[in-house]
């Protein structure tokens, strides 16, 4: 009886009868002294960090601004920039001035600088609807058409060996599409093999008959003369465009049931895994003529493009795999329960999931592939970097300008990088439907 | 068979039609299925006929929902035959692909593709499974989304809904490919008490349909109201199966008795 009485002093009966409008949140405080105030002076501790922190933010501009602010953009040699400063601090920068084409391009002929200019603007054409879902789907033809394009702008020489090269691929998919509804697999080694036979036998006799009744002939370009920044680019945006899908197959075929495939796949990763990237270069540049018949004249850059892909499909396939093990097991389910078959479900349900999980693995590999590109140079390849290292810096003119060299460099891949890291934060704000 | 049963309820509504034809759905003799050494589900014999709503019920760990999953191979079984409208489920790949589009499935966390929008979770399997025009397609899951009363949210992502109307979406993404035989694996487990009636609501409104529906699921109020046949499972057996009435008024078996006692004692 008391207890009761005493619980329910304490518990006083409430009913609400007329609910409680919503309110706007109260106003932000704001302010710059309020702001650093809670930011920067908020404890004695956090005052000394901001001051010293303060004082080698100054510290750095005062040591880096006179050498900006004073540099010399024109002079002939590096003595004439050291007379023009008289003493005092400043970068000579006139080698940029002087050199860029040497840096951009390297040996490429520079009354073909144009051609290699219009490539690099189609293929930012060529990106755009790979990059954003808005633009047209129809402008995909073009992405689809722009590597064959761009390969005979930089190579020059005869058009008919791009063409020949896309009828080869035409021509396997269109065996792929007509054996596909008997078995997937089996389509694709058929096509594969159809296109191979193609480049083969059919395409060397076509090229040289066609060119010889319409010649669509541009100026060749041998590859030793492709340099500088160029070769990085190229090496750069063919190998991530190429170990992407082959990085994907090589997650899928590791996570499959077939003993064979799942084998070959962990064997393939592990290995190039576990061989640094030079070396894998070195083979490229010097063993693989061992393992061909002599006289093949296969392209030194082409052998870097497959050396630098495999390596980097190898760690694609490892970063899809993690998205790919992320997802919960219940959408495979879902999707198995209403019957799409296998490939149906990973392209249409895993697949753009598990990418986009893996969004920011796959972006550090490709930002990390874009600055190995300069590793060519150990196996002299004149890259930008070898370039610099080479006839830049062992000129009489420019002997010892590193800072401003190296600086531009720098410059240069960071601001191709950063473009890709933003890219890829605004595709994860896009691709977020989730609303977690 | 069923009708007298039901109609002693008083709490439920006589249902509308819901005739059972001597049709087989679902043809299951001597299933085991074993977890590595672990003997899951232990010689399983169930003949479902066309229009049947079956509630399977039992403790957890029972071997009810590995037994619905056998019948769309999302589970293998080892032995024994399951046979789903007339195939026979074996290794075929083809088959297993037939029987699931035949077969629709509701799970417990719903599962709905969280890339796309309502709308399009409902036509990606007509569209390339069935080959449906996609004009078509979007009709049709109009009309199933109106049915399951969420034609509104069509354009917004599974993550913007509520546990309640993702369990109806879900039903909705099945019903789109036209399924003879619904599996619903637990379809109110996973929400909020207040959620659970809407899906249920829909789930009465299909077996009204004439649909065949196979239910794993605690809710005895929808087994006394919809089922025509409860199972009870414990350790991978079936342990009895009767009409909702007797099986729920005067079970047999103890451990049905203790099951009952348990989850309907407060």
């Amino acid at each position: 009886m008391s207890t009761a009485s005493k619980s329910s002093a304490r518990i006083k009966p409430f009913v609400r009868h007329d609910p409680l409008p919503a309110k706007a949140p109260p106003m932000a405080q704001s302010g710059i002294a309020r702001w650093l105030r809670e930011n920067l002076f908020s404890s004695p501790g956090n005052t000394v960090m901001t001051l010293v922190a303060g004082y080698a933010l100054v510290w750095l501009a005062m040591q880096i601004g006179p050498w900006l602010l004073n540099g010399v953009w024109s002079a002939d040699s590096i003595r004439d920039c050291r007379e023009q400063l008289e003493g005092a601090t400043g970068g000579c920068f006139a080698v940029i001035a002087e050199r860029w084409p040497q840096l951009l391009f390297g040996n490429y002929p520079s009354e073909h600088y144009g051609r290699a200019g219009i490539a690099f603007i189609m293929l930012f054409v060529a990106l755009a609807p790979l990059l954003f879902i808005e633009l047209p789907r129809k402008m995909l033809w073009f992405t689809g058409l722009f590597p064959f394009i761009a390969y005979w702008l930089i190579w020059g020489g005869s058009l008919w060996v791009s063409v020949m090269a896309l009828a080869g691929l035409v021509a396997g998919a269109m065996v792929y599409k007509r054996l596909e509804w008997r078995s997937a697999a089996g389509a694709l080694a058929a096509g594969i093999v159809t296109a191979f036979v193609f480049w083969m036998f059919l395409s060397g006799p076509l090229v040289a008959g066609l060119s010889a009744v319409v010649p669509l002939q541009l100026a060749p370009v041998e590859s030793g003369e492709i340099g500088g920044f160029m070769i990085n680019f190229i090496l750069g945006t063919t190998c991530i465009a190429l170990s992407l899908p082959l990085g994907i197959a090589l997650a899928l075929g590791r996570q499959s049931n077939l003993p064979i495939i799942k084998g070959i796949c962990v064997l393939f990763i592990e290995f190039i895994r576990g061989v640094p990237l030079i070396t894998l270069l070195f083979v490229a540049s010097v063993m693989l003529a061992y393992f061909l018949p002599p006289g093949t004249n296969f392209d030194l850059i082409l052998r870097v493009i497959i050396m630098i892909t495999l390596f980097a499909a190898a760690y694609m396939a490892e970063a899809i795999r993690g998205g790919l093990a992320a997802l919960p097991k219940g959408q495979y389910e879902a999707a198995n329960s209403l019957g799409l078959d296998y490939w149906q479900s990973m392209r249409l349900i895993i697949l753009p999931q598990a990418l986009k999980i893996s969004i920011p693995s796959i972006v550090n590999i490709a930002i990390g592939l874009f600055k190995d590109t300069t590793l060519v140079s150990i196996i002299s390849m004149f890259d930008m970097l070898g370039m610099i290292k080479g006839p830049i810096l062992s000129s009489t003119d420019w002997f010892g300008v590193y800072w401003e060299l190296y600086a531009f460099a720098g410059l240069l891949f960071f601001v191709f990088t950063y473009g890709i890291s933003q890219y890829s934060q605004y595709l994860e704000r896009k691709l977020a439907t989730d609303h977690r | 068979m069923t009708d007298t049963s039901i109609q002693t309820d008083p709490a439920a509504a006589p249902p509308k039609a819901m005739a059972i034809s001597d049709e087989v759905a679902i043809d299951i003799q001597g299933m085991n299925k074993w977890y590595g050494a672990f003997h899951v589900l232990r010689d399983i014999n169930l003949t479902v006929y066309r229009g049947e709503r079956i509630v399977i019920c039992g403790p957890s760990g029972s071997g009810k929902s590995t037994l619905i999953r056998c019948i769309n191979a999302l589970e293998e079984h080892q032995q024994g035959a399951i046979t789903v409208d007339g195939t026979r489920l074996s290794s075929d790949l083809k088959n297993i692909d037939k029987i699931r589009s035949e077969v629709g499935m509701c799970f417990q966390h719903f599962n709905l593709f969280p890339h796309l929008t309502i709308l399009e979770n409902c036509t990606l399997a007509p569209i390339w499974v069935r080959k449906t025009p996609k004009k078509e397609a979007e009709a049709t899951a109009m009309h199933f989304l109106e049915k399951v009363k969420i034609p509104e949210q069509a354009d917004k992502y599974p993550g913007q809904l509520s546990g309640g109307q993702q369990q109806r979406v879900a039903i909705a993404r099945s019903l789109c490919m036209r399924p003879k035989i619904m599996l619903f694996d637990e379809p109110t487990s996973a929400l909020d008490p207040e959620m659970i009636k809407e899906v249920l609501d829909t789930m009465i409104a299909l077996a009204e349909d004439g649909m065949t529906m196979l239910c794993v699921t605690h809710e005895m109020g929808f087994a006394r109201k919809v089922a025509n046949r409860v199972i009870f499972m414990d350790q991978g057996q079936i342990v009895e199966q009767n009409e909702p009435e007797p099986f729920f008024n005067d079970p047999q078996s103890d451990r049905t008795k203790l099951f009952l006692s348990q989850i309907l004692g407060h």
